[in-house]
């Protein structure tokens, strides 16, 4: 059943993958011209095939609830996977309603990204705690990752527009900000290789180090050390000593492991700006030419008025009642708790300044944008970085 | 009061109204070179837009500004990401005073944190200022546009001014010659949609989905009374936060309900997961954290007094239930709850020694003390008896050299045991800690020997009672029934209006153009009315 599981997984990467390079096809097409005729051949096989790959990791989903016995939704490989599949399902039902392909250009490869990062981590079946035996886990957890998932589609709509329209034959600050979205995503796809690539050389280097408390443990690097922990000491031979020593409070492993990201992430995109001869955000540019940027816009605000209800739900109102139920206070200043907020405020700062300020087209994009980096941000740091009641060993 | 504005169309408007509540017709000058016109708010009178002579105005159009909401919600959406920094204080490991912890944690940034106050960032005053001027801002800002908003949208009319629908995002005229017919399948057609229809002279206003646009107001009332349910806690009565350390055996009255319950614990069970017992699947899971827990459990009753009782009395105790308490499943009774929160495994309960020769190790009989009540003396039997003279049940030795006990907690205990013997019968005396055993008198001839200890698990559980939950829980739910109200639905007019031989149509939402535009094109597709035409777009693509 758990194999049966990973390969319906498997199987869904790499359907979204080929859909995504349909619907890229789908809007390069140039028989594609009248905005009445709706998706053409290309794109109508693309949401065909995302259909398939969303029904395929829908069954990794089932197949691994039945054979864990609770929802897969309880560390960060079944959180963020499942944070990708709602992606998917989020961009499927504005599909219908706009009919776009290509939002799914800019929607698809994000959420290939989150299943590809997610990898990154233990895809162990977990026990659950006794704090995450409740309904509350499937009730909360899901919902908050829909609402994010349909917040998410706002960020891809935002980029689009973007992409559209900032004006690519001289450099500016705008050019320069929309590269450094770019540059994160390579950045990410940097981590995933490198992980990979570590991973399948089996690639494990134990140091004894001395942590905050003066006591000696151990840990284990899986990617060859830059940055070596406090006092360390390399115990596996043969393996590459560290070149800078870290004070105790810094964990010496995630840093690295930020690192090796940033230098492949860095060399990778300096690659890719070599074969464009371009920034990235110009050489995509040509491909959104006949994309209404009115269109765009309505698009990503609505992924906000549908997501922020329902992150609203989830990620406060399901999440303080199941706060009060194990945690015995609805409320505990918690990293993730106030991280929730966060992203709860800006979200209605948006809407404000959109309603009343007029903060439409462009500057609505950009906010688009920063909200994502929120959401990232409180999945990414606050679970592996901050500690707090919510932090997955990571 | 400055002087109301009476419309061409007879409708009298408050002063300060931008365009005619009734007909449209645009009032104000500057507004008039406009194409568009700003639909916000229907044009309406805000008092935060008319007035601002005196303080009270001024406070007004502060806190009705949604510039200045929207720095509120930013400085505190950026004021809350610095608390998460580093852990709060309540976070903190009880090891040593927050005033040295920061620093010897996390070096100068730790100290400046601390000394800025952020390690309780969000108790401090300046924190709550800034949610109670959010709450202040929320009921200001409602209360300035839900008002003329609400009169803008009852005493709208059907015929609209010719300078309104133009105005319109979405407008569009048709030579109307043959549309009589048309006239009614049109009507037929919005009438299929769900729009509600209203006719005059001719003319059509359809509109649905108005209870939308109360969304933002009655989200903003649901927000409100959550906050005051957060004040609420404040007063006291209405919040209990207290902890009950109860080991297994023991009966303690609960906390903060008038001596009226009690506690027994039964037995406090931790079980973690094994390999061999559990879903094979989590085999690998396990292997890497070590160990995971599976259940926290403690087996209590609950006991109620009867009737009333002397204070110093041994109150008479009724049984209620028994029950399980579990992570994620308190027991609940009248207001209060009972939470499953921590523990303490095998603590020392008894401990039992032999009094022995220590020549030849012969017994003399065995004691068993209690160390939450110790015995002061043991009858052995045969003329042999021991007494307890002094105990130290968490036992250290003060700076003076003289033993002293930390707390009542037998985390250490030690005993001064006197031993009366047969042959020694002014009794020899014995200091006796856990391996340790001095002899202040010289030596003696009997020792106290260690036999064994009892272990009893201890159970630490919350106490909450919280009346302000309701109030909480209320306004979440109107919040949640305002942003959907607001969200979901959207608030759509078309006005049709016949302007001499021609056929005017305009168009207007508040949101989701996208999904007008659609409606509007399937009510009029095959009547020979041309579907309006998108101004803003219009204007994009020149």
């Amino acid at each position: 059943m758990v194999s049966l599981s990973q390969n319906l997984l498997h199987a869904a990467f790499f359907l979204y993958l080929a859909a995504t390079v349909l619907f890229a096809g789908a809007i390069k097409d140039k028989r594609a011209k009248s905005k009445e005729a709706g998706p053409n051949k290309w794109g109508k096989l693309a949401i065909l095939i995302t259909l398939i790959g969303f029904a395929s990791q829908l069954g990794y989903f089932i197949t691994r609830w039945i054979a864990g016995g609770h929802a897969p939704v309880s560390n960060m490989f079944e959180f963020t996977t499942f944070f990708g599949m709602s992606l998917v399902g989020a961009f499927i039902v504005i599909y219908f309603i706009y009919q776009t392909p290509f939002l799914g250009v800019f929607t698809m490869p994000v959420a290939l990204l989150l299943i590809a990062f997610a990898s990154m981590f233990p895809n162990d079946i977990s026990p659950l705690i006794p704090a995450l035996q409740s309904e509350w886990l499937y009730i909360h957890v899901t919902t908050a990752a829909i609402g994010q998932a349909v917040l998410a589609v706002s960020f891809a709509a935002g980029v689009l527009y973007l992409v559209k329209d900032i004006d690519q034959t001289k450099p500016s600050k705008r050019t320069f900000w929309l590269e450094a979205v770019m540059y994160g995503l390579v950045v990410t796809l940097g981590f995933i290789i490198i992980s990979s690539v570590f991973s399948a050389m089996d690639y494990k280097a134990e140091f004894n180090w001395i942590d905050k408390g003066d006591q000696q443990v151990k840990v284990e690097y899986n990617m060859p050390a830059l940055t070596g922990p406090h006092k360390g000491e390399l115990l596996t031979e043969g393996k590459f000593d560290p070149l800078v020593e870290m004070p105790a409070i810094i964990n010496a492993k995630k840093l690295n492991t930020v690192i090796w990201s940033f230098i492949v992430g860095s060399i990778l995109y300096a690659l890719i700006r070599l074969i464009l001869r371009k920034r990235i955000g110009a050489a995509i540019q040509p491909l959104v030419k006949k994309i209404s940027l009115d269109l765009v816009d309505e698009i990503g605000y609505r992924s906000v008025l549908i997501g922020f209800p329902i992150f609203t739900l989830g990620a406060l109102i399901f999440a303080m009642i199941w706060a009060q139920i194990a945690w015995t206070r609805f409320w505990g200043w918690d990293p993730k708790e106030v991280w929730a907020l966060i992203t709860f405020l800006f979200y209605a700062a948006f809407l404000h300044l959109r309603l009343s300020k007029g903060w439409h087209g462009e500057k609505s994009a950009w906010l688009a944008v920063i909200g994502f980096a929120i959401i990232m941000f409180n999945l990414v740091a606050v679970n592996l970085i901050l500690a707090g009641l919510h932090s997955y060993a990571g | 009061m400055l002087k109301n504005v009476k419309c061409e169309c007879g409708h009298v408007n408050p002063h300060g109204t931008i365009f005619c509540e009734s007909c449209g017709k645009i009032l104000e000058e500057s507004e008039k070179d406009k194409k568009l016109i700003d639909m916000r708010y229907e044009g309406s009178a805000r008092r935060s837009q008319t007035y601002n002579k005196t303080i009270i105005d001024k406070i007004w159009n502060f806190f009705s500004s949604v510039k200045v909401g929207v720095w509120l919600i930013v400085v505190t959406l950026v004021a809350s990401a610095i608390g998460t920094i580093f852990p709060q204080e309540m976070y903190i490991p009880p090891l040593m005073p927050a005033s040295e912890y920061y620093e010897d944690q996390y070096g100068f940034f730790g100290k400046l944190y601390y000394q800025l106050g952020f390690h309780n960032l969000y108790s401090s005053w300046w924190y709550l200022i800034l949610i109670a001027s959010i709450g202040v801002s929320l009921i200001i800002c409602s209360l300035d546009r839900v008002v003329p908003l609400y009169r803008a949208l009852k005493v709208q009319r059907v015929t609209r001014h010719e300078g309104f629908l133009q105005r319109q995002r979405l407008f569009g005229v048709s030579q109307g010659d043959k549309l009589e017919d048309s006239y009614e399948k049109v009507k037929e057609k919005l009438k299929a949609k769900r729009y509600h229809v209203r006719e005059e002279d001719g003319n059509i206003l359809a509109e649905k989905g108005r209870f939308s646009r109360w969304g933002p107001y009655v989200n903003h009332v649901g927000l409100i009374i959550f906050l005051i349910g957060g004040m609420l806690r404040f007063v006291p009565g209405m919040y209990v936060d207290k902890v009950l350390w109860v080991r297994e055996g023991e009966t303690k009255v609960i906390p903060e309900t008038d001596g009226e319950y009690y506690l027994k614990s039964n037995r406090f069970i931790l079980e973690v997961y094994d390999k061999d017992k559990d879903n094979e699947v989590f085999g690998d899971a396990i292997d890497r954290a070590g160990m995971v827990a599976k259940n926290y459990q403690s087996n209590v009753t609950l006991y109620k007094k009867k009737g009333d009782t002397v204070p110093g009395e041994k109150p008479e105790l009724e049984k209620v239930k028994d029950f399980p308490i579990r992570v994620n499943e308190p027991l609940k009774f009248e207001n209060f709850a009972l939470y499953q929160s921590t523990y303490k495994l095998d603590e020392l309960n008894k401990m039992t020694f032999a009094l022995s020769e220590k020549q030849t190790n012969q017994e003399f009989g065995t004691v068993t003390v209690d160390l939450y009540d110790p015995k002061e003396k043991f009858d052995l039997g045969n003329g042999y008896s021991v007494e307890i003279v002094s105990y130290f049940p968490d036992f250290e030795f003060d700076e003076n050299g003289e033993p002293v006990t930390k707390s009542r907690i037998p985390n250490n205990p030690a005993f001064v045991f006197k031993m009366n013997t047969p042959d020694k019968p002014d009794g020899e005396v014995s200091f006796v800690a856990i391996k340790q055993t001095i002899e202040p008198f010289g030596d003696n001839t009997y020792k106290m020997a260690f036999k064994g200890i009892e272990t009893k698990n201890v159970s630490g559980l919350t106490v909450r009672k919280d009346l302000t939950l309701w109030i909480i829980a209320l306004g979440g739910l109107v919040f949640m029934i305002g942003v959907i109200q607001g969200a979901y639905w959207n608030h759509r007019r078309i006005w049709i209006r016949r302007v001499n031989n021609e056929v005017w149509v305009a168009g207007h939402t508040n949101k989701n153009w996208h999904g007008l535009k659609r409606e509007i094109g399937g009510v009029l597709e095959g009547t020979g009315i041309n579907e309006p035409v998108d101004q803003v777009q219009e204007k994009q693509e020149k």
